[in-house]
């Protein structure tokens, strides 16, 4: 029946809409949300220490590796009697423009300090280009190291502050461990939703002793 | 021809036909706008999806949201566009989907000895806008015209991709054209008339022309139908892969929708041409009924039913088939679709004549397919021998 055969396909998964040939396969988005992969990159946050201090200090390597030129930053002394963060500067301005953003993680990926990273927020849609280019004030974390909801961003659809602000990864050790470069995994954080170290990425450990890398979805 | 005009024309005759044309009018567009979104529901469903579900119950509303906000935008037009060409292709196309479905029968009472006509208002009628005298050639001469509006709209948008799109449509729809008519001739020796009132009166009770004419004038029709259409598998004209949107590339917002427009609506017309001529348009048992019932909601419900089948049919293929290439979309149309149509035709015409002279029937039956099955032989020879004689230019050649 060669020729018919197609029309047979078709007609079973239109008559069998109800049973498991036709199952639809279309979630419906705004009620429905896709269970997020564990490395999303979504809109950046600036994280902050225990005691409340700024982790950014303004060195601009961010900015340098930025392939879209989306990051403007500008960093300044701190003030010695009421320093913003730990050590001499930190970041007087902080810019990301989401019109260029590619959200490719290399910003993350060069800071020295941990400073940026990115959460798993993607559902924000601004009327104003102003509110393209997200401000040091909006990008910060605040008191309990959690982002910031702006007025356009949506959080109802699945997004967790708490679950789906910390994660971040680097491609090479961050101790500089030769041994450990090109392996993918996570490292350990400092911000919110401490996640421990995975293979490859604790530093002064020879890498037979790293821990397993914890076998997850969406690697 | 109508009953209504054959006497003395006056007020009242005029305010039904005008009530006729209003009522097809607005009949075709609300059918349209449901075929747009029956054609999406059931390609999702066909494709493991669920197709539009937001505008309004079951998103039967997202073809009016659709229309309203390409009502909305901006009518663009390209710069090397020659202006009045390229503004009337739109209307080119749109116009005659509306005037082929005036000579559709869509109800009416054709049980016994009955033929259609109905009584609306005291005076006698038949269930649709016109009757012409030449019947089934206003859709064939109709279909032609459509061309036109394809071919305009691609040569005066002074665009390569809707040029190459017109080009493709114009000798796709010429040459399925002649496939198409010689289907529809040979329905006409089985009717002996051009009139779709007629040629329905003549399917009631069960003879269908389906069968009365073999069968194979209608897959002809069919396959040549939907060629005529542009719809898939024979969508070459606008094949997104490779021409954009192909004719219709350079137009936006209102003439766009008037092009979006006039395709559903000549499926739908086809789907109803397909049912008037080979299968019985309104016509069905009656069950003894008489008066309005029989007349509207019977015959209404008949077609419908029928309808309906070929606008599933049309979507069907459409979620089935893949697209052929062009050459293959030429091979099928003139090497195998023609041929067929004339022969089948010549076939029936004989058999035809043959009963109205009291010849041998089987005789003449037999004579004819001999015939046949020699010139289909002659054919093949010649294409082989055509193939066969490019491949040795080709390969044997310098070149």
């Amino acid at each position: 029946m060669g020729y018919l055969d197609g029309f047979k396909v078709t007609l079973r998964k239109w008559a069998g809409v109800h049973t498991d040939t036709g199952r639809r396969l279309t979630m419906e988005y705004p009620e429905e949300v896709r269970p997020k992969p564990e490395r999303f990159h979504g809109r950046h946050v600036l994280n902050r220490y225990d005691d409340g201090m700024e982790k950014c200090i303004g060195c601009e390597l961010c900015a340098g590796v930025c392939p879209a030129n989306c990051i403007y930053v500008r960093g300044a002394d701190n003030d010695p009697d009421d320093p913003t963060s730990p050590g001499e500067r930190f970041g007087y301005v902080y810019e990301i423009n989401y019109l260029r953003c590619i959200h490719c993680d290399l910003c993350v990926e060069a800071c020295p300090t941990e400073a940026i990273t990115e959460s798993k927020l993607f559902e924000f849609a601004f009327t104003d280009r102003n509110d393209a280019i997200y401000t040091k004030a909006e990008l910060v974390v605040d008191d309990d190291g959690r982002p910031q909801q702006l007025p356009w961003e949506n959080w109802s659809g699945g997004f967790d502050p708490a679950a789906d602000t910390s994660g971040w990864m680097r491609a090479t050790s961050p101790s500089g461990n030769a041994e450990f470069e090109g392996l993918v995994a996570w490292a350990t954080e400092l911000g919110y939703g401490t996640r421990d170290a995975e293979l490859g990425q604790v530093a002064d450990v020879p890498a037979d002793e790293q821990p397993e890398t914890p076998d997850e979805g969406g690697h | 021809m109508d009953p209504l005009l054959s006497g003395d024309v006056g007020l009242a005759e005029i305010l039904i036909v005008l009530l006729k044309v209003v009522v097809a009018f607005a009949a075709l567009l609300i059918g349209v706008m449901l075929m747009v979104w029956f054609e999406r529901k059931l390609v999702a469903d066909m494709q493991n999806r669920l197709g539009p579900n937001r505008a309004g119950p079951f998103g039967v509303l997202q073809t009016l949201a659709d229309g309203i906000k390409l009502f909305f935008k901006e009518e663009l037009s390209p710069q090397n566009a020659d202006p009045f060409v390229y503004r009337l292709a739109p209307y080119l196309s749109l116009i005659p989907a509306f005037l082929v479905f005036a000579v559709v029968p869509i109800a009416g009472n054709f049980s016994g000895d009955n033929d259609g006509v109905v009584t609306m208002f005291g005076h006698e009628t038949l269930m649709q806008v016109a009757d012409p005298q030449i019947g089934i050639l206003l859709v064939l001469a109709m279909s032609s015209v459509a061309v036109y509006g394809i071919m305009l709209a691609g040569w005066s948008s002074g665009s390569k991709y809707p040029l190459l799109g017109s080009v493709r449509a114009t000798s796709q729809m010429v040459s399925y054209e002649a496939a198409l008519g010689l289907s529809v001739a040979t329905v006409l020796i089985v009717a002996g008339s051009l009139s779709t009132n007629l040629i329905v009166d003549g399917q009631a009770g069960g003879r269908w022309n389906l069968w009365m004419t073999g069968l194979v004038p209608f897959v002809v029709f069919l396959i040549a139908g939907t060629a005529e259409l542009n719809r898939p598998p024979f969508d070459l004209v606008e094949a997104e892969q490779e021409l954009v949107g192909g004719f219709h590339t350079e137009y936006t917002a209102l003439r766009f929708a008037m092009f979006f427009l006039a395709e559903f609506m000549n499926t739908v017309t086809m789907s109803a041409i397909i049912v008037t001529l080979f299968f019985g348009g309104p016509s069905g048992p009656s069950f003894g009924l008489d008066g309005w019932f029989a007349d509207y909601v019977l015959g209404f419900g008949y077609f419908f039913a029928k309808l309906l089948v070929f606008l599933f049919v049309f979507v069907w293929f459409r979620a089935t088939l893949p697209r052929l290439r062009y050459d293959q979309l030429m091979d099928l149309g003139w090497k195998l679709l023609i041929p067929l149509a004339l022969g089948w035709f010549l076939v029936v015409a004989a058999v035809k004549v043959a009963i109205d002279t009291t010849w041998n029937v089987a005789v003449v039956l037999g004579v004819a397919a001999a015939g046949l099955l020699l010139g289909g032989m002659l054919l093949k020879l010649a294409i082989r021998s055509g193939s066969e004689h490019r491949t040795d230019e080709f390969v044997g050649g310098d070149r």
